[in-house]
């Protein structure tokens, strides 16, 4: 079994807030925004925004870049599929290996 | 924006002479890569191309800049698939950086054009790439070995 994952903590607990999870959507919609830009589509202060962002850069789901004067902000999608191996796709295997196996009788028995 | 821009950062617990070995050995690449590799001198201004294991190019451009084992920028042309290819030259950069006990390594890849295509293609594979890239060089063991599918 993996080992337990710090990584992991800081994740889930970025994931676990309907604000962070909607400027996730904001930058999946639209790449490379700036501070301004993430805070016209919420009803929230520009200080918790940054909040929000700030523990979303912790987790890594968040990373930045300088473009002169800005700071723009981009979706890191990488943490992401990584969750998706180690929490989704191992359970779906044996379901999917049995459906192919059924497919696989079913066609032989026909033939 | 006046371009299409992704940008992928994962931190791996290696150094970063083993990660830029590990992102331009050819051997080392078809581990994590889904089987292609790359073929270059990896030296500032000499060509590159991005291969299958049937020896068909996918990709292929020149380094703009190596820098090891700090950068590497690549111009980087789609030839599989004529629409894509039709987009021209992206700019995909390699960055790795000491952080503590790992390196962080942040890959942007870029077009000058707002909706590229290309680049959305390319959006799809490197995450997971990547998250195979840091399971080799941290466990020894890929997390996912499915193969690249070919185009229609």
């Amino acid at each position: 079994m993996a080992k337990h994952s710090p990584d992991d903590d800081l994740l889930f607990k970025a994931l676990a807030d309907p604000s962070r999870r909607k400027l996730l959507d904001q930058l999946h919609a639209h790449d490379g925004q700036t501070l301004g830009q993430l805070c016209e589509h919420l009803n929230m202060t520009r200080q918790g925004v940054t909040q929000h962002l700030d523990v979303l850069e912790a987790a890594n789901l968040v990373a930045t870049v300088r473009s002169g004067r800005e700071k723009l902000h981009f979706l890191n999608p990488v943490p992401l599929q990584q969750i998706y191996e180690r929490w989704i796709a191992k359970f779906e295997k044996p379901r999917l290996k049995a459906l192919a196996d059924l497919k696989r009788k079913l066609e032989k028995s026909h033939g | 924006m006046a371009n299409s821009t992704f940008l992928y950062v994962t931190y791996i617990r290696t150094t970063p002479q083993k990660l830029w070995s590990a992102l331009t050995d050819p051997e080392f690449m078809k581990q994590y890569w889904f089987g292609m590799h790359c073929e270059s001198a990896f030296s500032t201004g000499s060509s590159w191309k991005l291969v299958n294991d049937s020896g068909e190019v996918w990709d292929s451009g020149e380094i703009v800049e190596s820098d090891p084992p700090r950068r590497l920028v690549i111009r980087w042309t789609h030839q599989m698939r004529p629409e894509l290819k039709a987009e021209g030259a992206s700019l995909c950069t390699m960055e790795l950086e000491p952080v503590e006990q790992a390196v962080k390594l942040t890959i942007t890849h870029s077009v000058e054009r707002e909706g590229s295509k290309l680049v959305e293609a390319v959006s799809g594979g490197w995450p997971k790439i990547l998250s195979n890239l840091k399971s080799l060089l941290e466990t020894g063991a890929i997390a996912l070995d499915e193969p690249y599918r070919k185009p229609k």
